[in-house]
Order: C-alpha cells, then structure tokens, then sequence
C-alpha cells in the first residue's frame, strides 16, 4: 500500500468524486436505509464466508451430508447401467498424467518380485504375481475418465473383470467394501457393487501396452463409473472388508462414493 | 387503512433461501470451476470463492444442492397451485416486452403499483426460473453422466454439459446484477420483499 505513494493525489481525487456522488444519491432517507443495509449484509457475509470454512461445527455438518450423499448415489447406482464407450479414435493423445505427485516421483515397481496380496475376506488365493494375473481372461474397453476437477480425456485399459478376479479369489462379495493400498502410499475404497459392475477392470495395459509407469505399473483399477481418484494405480494389496476403509483423498474431504 | 401484501409470507420466504443457497452454489461453484476452468482465458478471482479449496468447495456445493433444489420445489409447487405463477406471469406478448422495454429505457416505466409487473420483468423471471431448471439439470448431467445418459445427451455430452452449466450460471449473475440495479433504483421493492406490502 505503502508503495503507490506517488498515486495517492490521484486516489484522493477519485475518493472525493466518489463521496459526492454517493452523498447526492444517498439523499432520499429511503436509500440511505437501503445502501446501509446493503453495507452490513455485505461485509456480514464477507466475515462470515471466512469463518465458516474454518468452523468445526460446519465442518461436520457439510461431512455428515457427504456422508448422505455417499448413500444417494448408492441408491443410484444402477449396476445394469453402462458408462459410453468410445471408438479408438477418441482417445485423447497425449492422455493426460494426474497424480497427488509429480512425474518424476512416479514409483518403480520391480516386475520380478511383485506380487498382488488380496487381504480379510478372501479364501481363495492371496498371491498373485504377474503372469498369474496375466494369465487370467482379458479383455479391453475404450471410457471416458472424469477427474473430480471438472477436465475428462478417454482412455482404452485392457486387463480382467474385476468381478472375475474377486470370485477367482474366493473374496466375500457379500462384504461391503473393496480397499487398495498402492506402491505410492496413495490408498482408496469402493462399494461391493461398483466393485462387481461389469465395466470394472483390474488393467494391466493401456493402449493395447503394458501399463507404463505414469499410468499405474504393474496395474490400475479402472471404473467408468468413478471418478478419477477413485481408480487407484500401482495396487499392491487389495481388502476386502466390512469395516469402512476411506482413502488418500476421501479422508481430506473428497466424496467417498464419487460415482459418475 | 391496512396495506395490501405484495408478497405473501410462503414467496417472501422461498426468495430469501434461494439468494442464500444461490450464493454458496454460485461461490463454491467458482472455486470448483477455478479447479478446471471451461474457459482457459476465464478464471474467478480466489477472494470470492467459497471452500478454501476444491474438496471444501464440493462439500459446500453437493451440501447446498438440496436447500437449492427442495427449496425451488416448495415455491414451484406453491406458486402452479396457487395460480400466482399464472397471475403474475402471463399473459406475457413479445409485443407488450418491446413496448414496455421502450418505456423503460425513455425512463418512462411506472412502478407506482409493486403487484404489477411489467412485460420487460414477467419475461426476466421467467428466464430466471428456466435458467434455474437448465442449472440444475446441467449440474446433475455433470454429476452423474453415466446414471442419467438421456440428460448427459440432452446436454451434448459430459464435457458439454460443464459449457451449458457454466452460461447458466453467467446468465444467472447478469440477471441478479439487473435485479438488484431495479432494487437500487426502486429501493421500496426491498421493502416489499422483507415485509410484504
């Protein structure tokens, strides 16, 4: 503020047009009322628009309704219903890298001793290395992925049902949720009936490739029917379980259900 | 003599929690668009947003949602039953907009009677409560484009449908800059509209 002071004459200036011209429009006793009203609405709502973000209490109460909403778009959710897919040549090139890092922080899984754990309310097989999985049916699909920042690009994954997967490994689909812990620290969670949609694919390629290592190596969970944060790369342990899991960015204030 | 109402108390009400949900919808919707904007050349200055940060900004978004929409419910409903709607809208000519639209801009327009709206106002909000209808239902094609596909068509698709959301939205802040210029200019609307005559 300090610095303009080579500008102040001309402020000044401005300031006293500005009063004389507020002074003859706030003449009628009416108008005066009004503009004073207007006055403290407005700052009223200016203190309180920065108070309220902090305030505990309405942070709990705008949880508690994300909480609700978590059970709206349950009840929405139409198992039958499938996202758009796409033809091949509307995929969006470059496809766009996201993360909660940068590129070069990517991790490097070791293909050679990784191994997928499938964890709690499994009784099938809890290991899985990579030609294992590879070995399983794939297939392939061209969707749209949409981030929770609004931008969407289409992608093609190719890699198993995740349903297929789940009942190969004998998991509880009665269970609530499915969990992911990831090579990148990063973690997430789903419904058992997202989990089961027939577009949910556990990916291993992209593009017809092996999944590189800025789309998720050694594989990524793709739902159509989620948005972006919902589909976790680089998963190493997969939970299923009962008791509610949150995730990376749910436990920060992002939507926990997150459907599409 | 008692004064007749302009407002009843049901109108008078609906209005206020409108201007309350509308301006954390439109706040928070600000911060939610600064996220990804539409428009590269366009984005909203962080001091007038409202959440502090994207997640914040959902959360307030997807929370006023339902005072917006349950709140628009009541005063539809109120007003096709109580024939107001009717009453007060229509009959509305193009003619009667362009003659009263004239008058209007010669300084001519009386607003010595607040029951009566001229042509220029029944057309403005009726646009205002159409554009309400095309905010909405363009929030819920971007919100759940694969549960409602016959909105997300309707919109021209997922990334569409964030275009059609955001004009609404400009369209519904050059009506509330007008609205509230008229308030200005004819402060005993104001009036009006906090205690009904």
């Amino acid at each position: 503020m300090f610095k303009r002071k080579s500008d102040s004459r001309l402020v000044t200036l401005d300031q006293d047009a500005i009063i004389q011209d507020a002074r003859r429009a706030l003449a009628q006793p009416m108008r005066r009322l009004f503009a004073k009203r207007a006055l403290t609405l407005g700052s009223l709502s200016l203190l309180s628009g920065c108070q309220l973000t902090d305030d505990k209490s309405v942070n709990t109460m705008l949880r508690r309704i994300s909480s609700f909403n978590d059970e709206v778009q349950g009840w929405l959710f139409d198992p039958r219903k499938m996202a758009p897919t796409y033809p091949e040549s509307m995929i969006t090139r470059p496809f766009p890298f996201n993360a909660f890092y940068d590129i070069d922080e990517v991790p490097l899984v070791d293909a050679g001793d990784y191994q997928l754990k499938i964890s709690g309310l499994v009784s099938g097989k809890r290991n899985w290395t990579l030609p294992e999985l590879y070995a399983l049916p794939q297939t392939s699909q061209v969707t749209r992925h949409i981030c929770i920042e609004g931008w969407s690009a289409i992608g093609k994954w190719g890699g198993t049902t995740f349903s297929e997967f789940l009942k190969r490994a004998g998991a509880d689909t009665s269970a609530k949720y499915v969990a992911f812990q990831c090579a990148d620290q990063y973690s997430t969670s789903i419904d058992m009936p997202t989990a089961l949609h027939a577009q949910t694919l556990l990916t291993f390629t992209y593009d017809g490739q092996i999944l590189p290592p800025k789309y998720g190596f050694p594989m990524k969970l793709r739902m159509p029917t989620k948005l972006g944060y919902k589909n976790p790369k680089h998963i190493v342990e997969i939970i299923v379980t009962n008791q509610y899991p949150g995730g990376y960015w749910e436990n920060q204030g992002y939507n926990w259900f997150g459907g599409a | 003599m008692r004064k007749t109402l302009i407002h009843p108390l049901w109108l008078r009400l609906t209005h206020w929690i409108n201007v309350l949900a509308v301006l954390v919808m439109v706040t928070s919707g600000w911060e939610i668009y600064d996220a990804s904007p539409v428009f590269q050349a366009i984005r909203i200055p962080v001091g007038i947003t409202l959440g502090g940060w994207l997640g914040g900004a959902l959360q307030w978004h997807f929370a006023f949602m339902w005072l917006l929409v349950a709140n628009l419910l009541v005063y539809g409903t109120v007003n096709l039953l109580s024939g107001r709607l009717r009453r007060k809208i229509f009959p509305l000519s193009p003619q009667a907009v362009l003659r009263d639209l004239q008058a209007a801009l010669r300084g001519r327009l009386a607003h010595d009677d607040l029951s009566h709206y001229n042509a220029v106002q029944k057309l403005a909000y009726l646009a205002a409560l159409v554009d309400l209808a095309v905010l909405i239902l363009s929030g819920l094609a971007i919100w759940k484009s694969v549960q409602f596909p016959w909105l997300r068509e309707l919109m021209g698709g997922y990334d569409d449908a964030r275009v059609v959301h955001f004009c609404a939205m400009s369209f519904l802040m050059v009506f509330a800059v007008v609205h509230l210029a008229m308030v200005v200019l004819v402060p005993r609307s104001l009036r009006a509209m906090i205690r009904g005559h």
